[in-house]
C-alpha cells in the first residue's frame, strides 16, 4: 500500500518519504495511463478520429498476456511483445475494413460506431472467456518492494515507470526525429497537400492506428496486475479515464498525453490517499475545470481556444 | 413572413397517424397488463430520449452526460418521498428544479470548443454528480440505495408493483410523456424551434442573421435537463428504486443509442427508439442474458455504416 515506505511506523501522511512514495506510485500509475491512452491521443489528436473502442484493444492485450501465462505457461516478459503485436494486427485489419470509412464522418457518427464496437467486444469476451477476471501472476523478481534512501517503492512500479518512460521517449524521438514522423505530422496538418507531395496518407494512418492499438494492448497487459485482472467490462470501465487523460493533456502529440497522464496519476493516487472522502471526484473536477480554462487541453498549442 | 407562419401552422397541425400512434400505446397497455412494467420502462426511457432530442436532435449540440439530469431527478423524487412529501406529481415538479438549475449552470460549458470538448464536459459533469451521490451517503443512501414509498396518484391509484399498480404506472408515465411531448412539439414548430434548426444547420450563419445562439443553446439545454429530470423522477416513482448506476456513463450512452436508433430531430425518434431498444433487450436478454449488448452494438455499427441519416430522412420534415 501507499505510504508504508518509512520504516518504524513513521508513515503518517505528513512524512516526507511517505509523500515521495506516494508520488512515485502516482508516477507509476500515470505512466501506465500514458501507455494505455497514447494511442487514443494519436487517433484523436492527430487523425481527428474519436475512437471510443480504444479500451477494447487494451482488453485484448491484457487477455493475450493472461491467457498465454495461465494456459500456455509463457513467462510474463515474453508475452509482452505479443500483447503489443496481436492488438496491432487486429487494429490494422479493422482500420482497413471499417474505421477508414468514418474518417470524414461527423463526431457523433464516430462515437456511435465505436461505442457499437465496444458493445460487441465486451459480450464477445464474456462469451469466449467468461466474466471472471483473468488474473496475472507476476514473476517473483517483479514482486516485493525495495527502499531507495528510505523511500519504499514496489519493484513492479519501478519496472512500469522504466518501461513506459522508455516507450514515451522512443515515441517522441520517432515523431520528431524521423522521416515517418515528419510525414505523419504533414499528413495531419493537411492531408491533401501531403498526398500531393507523394506521402502515402492511407498507409501512414493505417500504421499509426496499428501502433496506437498495439500500445493500448501493451498497456492493458501491464495494467492487468494493477487493476486486479482483466475482465470483459474493462473497455468501458477504463475508457473514461483514458478520455480524461487525453482531454487534460490536449490531444496533439505524445508530450501532452504524457503530462496529462502523469498529472492524473499523481492527483488520483494522492487524492485517494489524503482525501478519500471525495474519491474520484478530484479527477473529474480537474477535467471539467481544465476544459473551462482551456477547451483544447492544458498542453495544446495556440491559445487553447 | 406570412408564408413562414402558414408553414409553421401546417406543421403544427396534428396528423391522423400521430393520434393513431398515441392511441395505439394506450391499447397496448390495456391489452398486455402483464407486460405493463416493461411498457412503463419504455415510456420512461422514451421521455429521457425525448429530452436528449431537444438538445441533440433539434439543436445539434452533442451531450454524452444526460444521465446527470436523469439521476438528479430520480434522487430528488426519491429523497423528497423519503422525507414525507410523497405525492407523485409533487415529486415530478420537485425534480425539475435541481435538474434545470444544474443544466442552466453547466450549459455555458457547451458554448466553447469542439464537439469532442462538449462530449467530455457533459460526461465529466455526470461522473462528478455520480461521485457526489456516492460519497454523500447520508443523503442518497450511497451504494445501499434509498428506502422510500410513493403515495397513490390523486390519492386513489397505486403505482406499486402489486395488482394493477404497474398498469397505473404505465398510464401515468404515458400521460406525463404525452404532455411533455406536446409541449416539445409545440416548441419545435414555433419560431423559436425554427431558429434552433437554423443554428443546428449553421451556427455562424444563424448568428449573422441575428439569432442569439449562445442564449438559445443555454435555454434549450436547461429545458432538456428539466425533461430528463422529470424522466428520472418518473423512473424512481414507478419502479420505487434509485441506485448510483443512474449516473453511469453507460446510461448516457444508452439514451443516445435509443435516440439514434429511432432517428434524432423529429421527436418521435426518441420514443420509438427507446421502445425498440428496450424491446430488443428484453427479447434477446431472455434468450442470452449476458450477451444482449452484442446485438445492440452490431445494430449501431450497421446503422452508422449504412448511413443513419438516410434511414430516417423520409419521416422527418
Amino acid at each position: 500500500m501507499a505510504g508504508q515506505g518509512c520504516g518504524g511506523g513513521a508513515s503518517q501522511p505528513g512524512c516526507v518519504c511517505a509523500m515521495l512514495t506516494l508520488l512515485l506510485d502516482g508516477v507509476a500509475y500515470g505512466m501506465l495511463l500514458f501507455v494505455l491512452s497514447c494511442g487514443l491521443a494519436v487517433t484523436l489528436g492527430l487523425m481527428n478520429f474519436i475512437n471510443l473502442a480504444h479500451g477494447a484493444f487494451a482488453m485484448l492485450g491484457g487477455y493475450v498476456t493472461a491467457l498465454l501465462m495461465n494456459r500456455a505457461g509463457v513467462p510474463f516478459l515474453a508475452t509482452l511483445p505479443l500483447a503489443f503485436l496481436i492488438p496491432a494486427v487486429v487494429g490494422i485489419v479493422l482500420e482497413r475494413t471499417l474505421y477508414r470509412r468514418l474518417y470524414r464522418a461527423s463526431p457523433l457518427d464516430q462515437v456511435l460506431f465505436t461505442i457499437g464496437l465496444v458493445f460487441m467486444a465486451m459480450p464477445a469476451a464474456n462469451f469466449l472467456l467468461g466474466d471472471q477476471p483473468q488474473q496475472i501472476h507476476l514473476p517473483t523478481y517483479l514482486q516485493g518492494r525495495i527502499e531507495i534512501g528510505g523511500v519504499g517503492i514496489g519493484i513492479y512500479r519501478l519496472f512500469t515507470i522504466a518501461l513506459c518512460g522508455a516507450i514515451a521517449a522512443a515515441l517522441q524521438i520517432f515523431l520528431v526525429g524521423t522521416r515517418f514522423g515528419a510525414r505523419l505530422r504533414a499528413a495531419v496538418d493537411d492531408s491533401r497537400a501531403a498526398s500531393g507531395l507523394g506521402v502515402d496518407v492511407d498507409t501512414l494512418f493505417a500504421v499509426t492506428f496499428a501502433v496506437g492499438s498495439g500500445l493500448a494492448g501493451l498497456g492493458g497487459a501491464l495494467a492487468a496486475d494493477v487493476v486486479g485482472g482483466i475482465d470483459p467490462s474493462f473497455p468501458l470501465k477504463y475508457l473514461v479515464v483514458m478520455l480524461i487523460v487525453v482531454t487534460i493533456g490536449g490531444a496533439n502529440g505524445i508530450l501532452g498525453a504524457l503530462f496529462g497522464a502523469l498529472l492524473l496519476g499523481i492527483l488520483d493516487v494522492a487524492g485517494k490517499y489524503y482525501v478519500p472522502s471525495i474519491g474520484a471526484f478530484i479527477i473529474y473536477a480537474v477535467m471539467v475545470v481544465t476544459l473551462i480554462v482551456r477547451p483544447r487541453g492544458l498542453f495544446a498549442k495556440g491559445d487553447g481556444r | 413572413m406570412i408564408d413562414v407562419a402558414r408553414h409553421l401552422r401546417r406543421r403544427e397541425r396534428w396528423r391522423l397517424i400521430e393520434f393513431a400512434f398515441w392511441l395505439a400505446i394506450v391499447a397496448v397497455i390495456a391489452a398486455f397488463p402483464a407486460r405493463a412494467a416493461l411498457i412503463n420502462e419504455m415510456l420512461v426511457a422514451g421521455l429521457f430520449a425525448l429530452s436528449l432530442d431537444l438538445i441533440l436532435g433539434l439543436t445539434g449540440v452533442v451531450s454524452l452526460g444526460h444521465a446527470a439530469f436523469f439521476g438528479l431527478g430520480a434522487y430528488t423524487a426519491a429523497i423528497t418521498a423519503a422525507a414525507g412529501w410523497n405525492d407523485p406529481l409533487l415529486g415530478l415538479v420537485a425534480a425539475i428544479v435541481p435538474a434545470a438549475l444544474v443544466g442552466l449552470l453547466t450549459a455555458p460549458l457547451l458554448l466553447r470548443g469542439a464537439d469532442l470538448t462538449r462530449l467530455m464536459v457533459t460526461m465529466g459533469v455526470a461522473l462528478m454528480l455520480g461521485e457526489l451521490a456516492n460519497k454523500n451517503a447520508w443523503l442518497t443512501g450511497g451504494a445501499d440505495g434509498l428506502n422510500f414509498a410513493v403515495a397513490p396518484l390523486f390519492g386513489r391509484f397505486s403505482l406499486g408493483s402489486m395488482g394493477v399498480g404497474p398498469r397505473n404506472a404505465a398510464l401515468f408515465s404515458l400521460a406525463v410523456l404525452f404532455v411533455l411531448f406536446a409541449i416539445a412539439r409545440r416548441l419545435r414548430n414555433s419560431p423559436f424551434g425554427v431558429s434552433l434548426e437554423g443554428l443546428r444547420e449553421n451556427r455562424l450563419r444563424a448568428g449573422a442573421l441575428g439569432v442569439d445562439t449562445s442564449r438559445r443553446i443555454v435555454a434549450v439545454y436547461a429545458l432538456s435537463a428539466a425533461y430528463a429530470g422529470v424522466a428520472g423522477a418518473l423512473s424512481a416513482e414507478t419502479t420505487q428504486i434509485v441506485s448510483l448506476d443512474l449516473f453511469d456513463f453507460h446510461r448516457s450512452a444508452d439514451v443516445m443509442l435509443m435516440l439514434i436508433i429511432g432517428g434524432a430531430g423529429w421527436l418521435y425518434g426518441g420514443v420509438i427508439g427507446a421502445a425498440m431498444f428496450i424491446g430488443v433487450r428484453d427479447v434477446v436478454s431472455s434468450a442470452t442474458p449476458e450477451y444482449w449488448e452484442f446485438w445492440i452494438g452490431l445494430m449501431l455499427v450497421v446503422l452508422v455504416l449504412a448511413g443513419r441519416e438516410r434511414l430516417t430522412a423520409r419521416f422527418r420534415r
